[in-house]
């Protein structure tokens, strides 16, 4: 059977799910609920600078009734002294000593602050630290989080800090509010940086109340920009994940993977481009801590399926399958296929093809069914009419190259080949 | 065996006749359902709509939480769309051919959606449909039914002004007249009736018959043009011995009383036996043992294959305890001292296929007395022959003839439901109403 044990940074935990820096690692009471659930770890809730937090704090985002397919927040660091969670921290360590223990940080930007978090931090015997430079919201505004994250130089200034004093292995967690992540992920690399986590919340705003027409989260008559998160944002995590999985220089060092994990398909995504460990938050949040077992059994289900032993092997199995797109293989040509025993007669292939895509479906009119197939000679390959399709391999793409060898677009270029 | 009244408290009344398709009870639970339904294109469920609703597009504005979009939609293709929603047999029709079905789920609800975004609309009394501008034409109804009433609605709508001469005392025809309690209520009937009127530009009488308080010819010389939609007559006499014995009832007649007086007030037998297996048969012996009778058995000439009922009406039916003889035909009722004492039957077989394409009964020979103290009859009604004095406007079997311009033979005489398809769905009458309006703005010129 699989053996889902994981190692990051020679941090050791049951399963490499571990609770990633938010509301649910916010106090003891959750910790030890999760950990007694089964999660092999935890980011503690971000602790450091003072503040205080405004109510309400989070909104969702619904699609078709579908429940929040995504999710933001505008609280702010663990709002209680640093001291309570430091021994509450100790507390649970002490229970739970098989589990992984990660404390975020983040304080005010200057040497000193920064070494006496670190040192009181790592003095409880946690086993790492995660500097927040990825705060959306709050802290930007007082030149923490996000602000640092932004900006390679001061970046590396904080990890250099840092490393001066940390004993303990340092994950770097990188906010996705920019164009490009390797830059900063580069800067923190060079600075010292153990690992890096990402991605942290994306800035938002997820809807108005249309009666009041304050956006949400409403705090009063006002709202403000929140950090989305949630199934939604996995996509554009796995996409700052593999850039930085794929960089020469950030490549080079374990990366865990946060932004919408929310099934344990997600997670081998997240796995196999680059993640060696994984964080979750948001699904935790909508279900609370009994996924771990789905998300457990799942990945494990897999494995053994398609005979992988360990998580370490299957780490970055997909990233040389992400290439840029001049290097695609212009003969590769696919077209749909309808089945007409599986096809349930919606016309959703029709009418999404006709209207926006390539014509390539005909319609053969009937009472009260009508019979949808592929004109492949206009079908590009697209694959919208699949997409669209309410039944599961109803549509499949079926492959019909265009010619033998493989040919790219600066090959044809260089051969000078007509558009 | 008695026929008596007062057989249940009035509290087991009120539970035997309350809605039989609870609506939803939240906006959410609408919602939910609207999103299982995938927005079909060219929408079986919209081809199978007499009225042709734009179902998907309805049930869209749903999900969108657009109730008032989802009810202008419903109501331009049907301004009956609450009753439809009620009384439709949806499994026949639009549910039936939900493409769920053929992944053998359960199909996308649709007429509870529909109830719900169209009693919304009523019990809000949004204003969704305003009275066109004058264009001088004067339009006799005849009949306010679902076809008499789509008919005046469609044409208010365009400028003509309305006129409805209604035979009863009330508005709703058959709607109200003629079906089950426990689907639609009379009040409920009547709101619906005044929602539509609302648009204006619709003038009601009530207790105006055609061929009594006026003729064909004295609308023509005050309007430019009449539509028909007078309905349909008495029911079928059967043609058999006893039929005129004490016990023998009609199926509309006995509805009627249900919707029209105290229910504790209605006899019913210990034992009833209704024939036919139409809407109204079923309607009639329901509400036979919801007023408390002991037994009630349902005869029907021909097999499963052949019933005129929906799947569903047969279970509800079947759930409150009916008995149902298949192929068993009435030839006699027996009686004692002028009173129903049981009915003879003929023990039928399946023969060739008539005009319909259903086989037809034939006898085997066998027959056999069922004992009962009440018989009800639901074969359909008659034709209500010539109330047109002057031309012959019907056919053989007395319905009424149309071109193909929804128009009698009588220049400017239009018409529409059960008097012309002989007795269909309330969704056919809306359809037919909503043809012979367009026909009408036609033939007036617009």
């Amino acid at each position: 059977m699989a053996d889902l044990r994981s190692t990051f940074l020679g941090i050791t935990s049951p399963n490499p799910f571990w609770l990633a820096s938010a509301p649910p690692t916010d106090k003891k009471i959750n910790v030890l609920r999760a950990f007694e659930a089964g999660w092999g770890g935890v980011v503690w809730k971000t602790i450091g600078a003072q503040i205080r937090n405004v109510s309400s704090r989070y909104s969702g985002f619904s699609y078709r009734g579908a429940g929040p397919v995504g999710f933001n927040n505008i609280e702010l660091i663990s709002d209680r002294p640093a001291e309570v969670n430091l021994k509450e921290i100790r507390e649970v360590m002490k229970a739970f000593p098989d589990r992984a223990m990660v404390v975020s940080l983040m304080t005010e930007n200057n040497r000193e602050s920064w070494h006496e978090l670190v040192k009181k931090t790592q003095d409880t015997g946690v086993h790492g630290i995660e500097l927040n430079f990825g705060c959306p919201h709050g802290m930007v505004e007082r030149g923490m989080g996000a602000a640092v994250g932004q900006v390679p130089d001061i970046a590396a200034q904080i990890v250099e800090w840092v490393m001066e004093t940390a004993t303990i292995p340092v994950i770097t967690k990188l906010t996705p509010n920019v164009h490009s992540v390797v830059p900063v992920g580069r800067a923190v690399v060079e600075a010292g940086s153990n690992g890096i986590s990402l991605i942290n919340t994306i800035q938002s705003v997820t809807g108005i109340n249309l009666d009041t027409l304050v956006p949400r989260p409403e705090v009063g008559d006002h709202s403000t920009f929140g950090g989305y998160c949630g199934a939604a944002v996995k996509p554009i995590a796995l996409k700052f994940l593999t850039s930085l999985a794929q960089d020469e220089v950030t490549g080079k060092i374990p990366i865990s993977g946060i932004g919408g994990i929310s099934t344990w398909r997600d997670a081998v995504e997240f796995i196999l481009l680059g993640a060696s460990n994984l964080q979750v938050c948001t699904a935790a949040m909508l279900n609370g801590f009994r996924i771990i077992d789905d998300l457990c059994e799942g990945l494990r289900n897999w494995m053994d399926e398609k005979g992988y032993k360990t998580i370490d092997e299957m780490v970055g199995l997909s990233l040389p399958r992400i290439t840029r797109w001049e290097e695609l293989d212009l003969n590769f040509h696919v077209v749909a296929r309808i089945d007409q025993e599986k096809c349930i007669r919606c016309g959703k292939c029709y009418i999404a093809c006709e209207d926006t895509s390539h014509q390539a479906v005909s319609l053969e009119a009937g009472r009260p069914y009508n019979v949808y197939t592929i004109k492949e000679e206009d079908c590009v390959g697209c694959n919208l009419c699949k997409i669209v399709c309410p039944v599961p391999d109803c549509i499949t793409m079926t492959e019909q190259r265009k010619g033998a060898e493989y040919l790219n677009w600066s090959e044809f270029q260089r051969r000078n080949m007509p558009l | 065996m008695t026929i008596q009244k007062n057989r249940l408290s009035e509290e087991t009344y009120q539970a035997n006749f309350q809605d039989i398709h609870p609506p939803y009870r939240s906006e959410e639970s609408a919602v939910r359902e609207a999103h299982r339904c995938i927005n079909c294109f060219d929408a079986p469920c919209t081809k199978w709509c007499p009225s042709g609703i734009d179902i998907p597009g309805f049930i869209r504005r749903i999900a969108s939480g657009d109730d008032k979009g989802a009810a202008r939609t419903i109501f331009t293709s049907n301004i009956m769309g609450v009753a439809c929603s009620k009384v439709c047999p949806v499994e026949r029709l639009c549910e039936g051919v939900c493409v769920f079905t053929l992944l053998k789920e359960k199909p996308v609800a649709i007429a509870r959606l529909q109830r719900y975004a169209a009693e919304k609309a009523l019990r809000r009394n949004w204003k969704l449909f305003e009275k066109g501008r004058s264009n001088g034409k004067r339009v006799a109804v005849i009949g306010a039914g679902p076809a008499g009433l789509a008919c005046a609605h469609t044409l208010a709508l365009n400028g003509v002004a309305v006129t409805i001469f209604e035979k009863e005392a009330r508005p709703g025809g058959l709607m109200t007249y003629g079906i089950a309690a426990y689907k639609v209520t009379t009040e409920a009937c009547h709101e619906e009736v005044d929602y539509i009127l609302s648009i204006g530009g619709i003038e009601l009488f009530c207790e105006k018959e055609l061929g009594k308080d006026f003729t064909i010819k004295d609308l023509q010389s005050k309007y430019d043009a009449v539509f028909l939609s007078p309905g349909m007559g008495k029911t079928r006499r059967l043609g058999i011995p006893g039929e005129t014995l004490k016990g023998v009832y009609d199926a509309l007649s006995f509805i009627r009383r249900i919707r029209t007086e105290d229910r504790a007030q209605i006899e019913v037998g210990d034992k009833v036996v209704v024939i036919g297996l139409g809407m109204t048969a079923i309607d009639a012996a329901t509400q036979a043992r919801r007023l408390g009778a002991g037994e009630v058995t349902l005869v029907y000439r021909r097999s499963e294959v052949e019933k005129p009922c929906s799947d569903r009406e047969l279970e509800i039916a079947l759930l409150d305890g009916c008995r149902l003889l298949w192929l068993t035909a009435p030839v006699g009722i027996q009686g004692k001292e002028g009173k129903v004492t049981g009915l003879v039957c003929s023990r039928m077989k399946l023969g060739k296929k008539d005009s319909t394409g259903r086989r037809l009964p034939v006898v085997t020979g066998e027959t056999f007395e069922l004992e009962c103290d009440m018989v009800i009859k639901a074969v359909g009604q008659e034709p209500l022959g010539d109330l047109f004095s002057g031309k012959d406007i019907t056919d053989k079997n007395g319905k009424i003839v149309l071109d193909d311009h929804f128009m009698t033979c009588i220049p400017g005489v239009f018409a529409g439901g059960d008097a012309v398809n002989g007795g269909k769905e309330v969704v056919h009458a809306v359809q037919a109403g909503k043809e012979g309006a367009k026909a009408i703005l036609g033939y007036l010129g617009r």
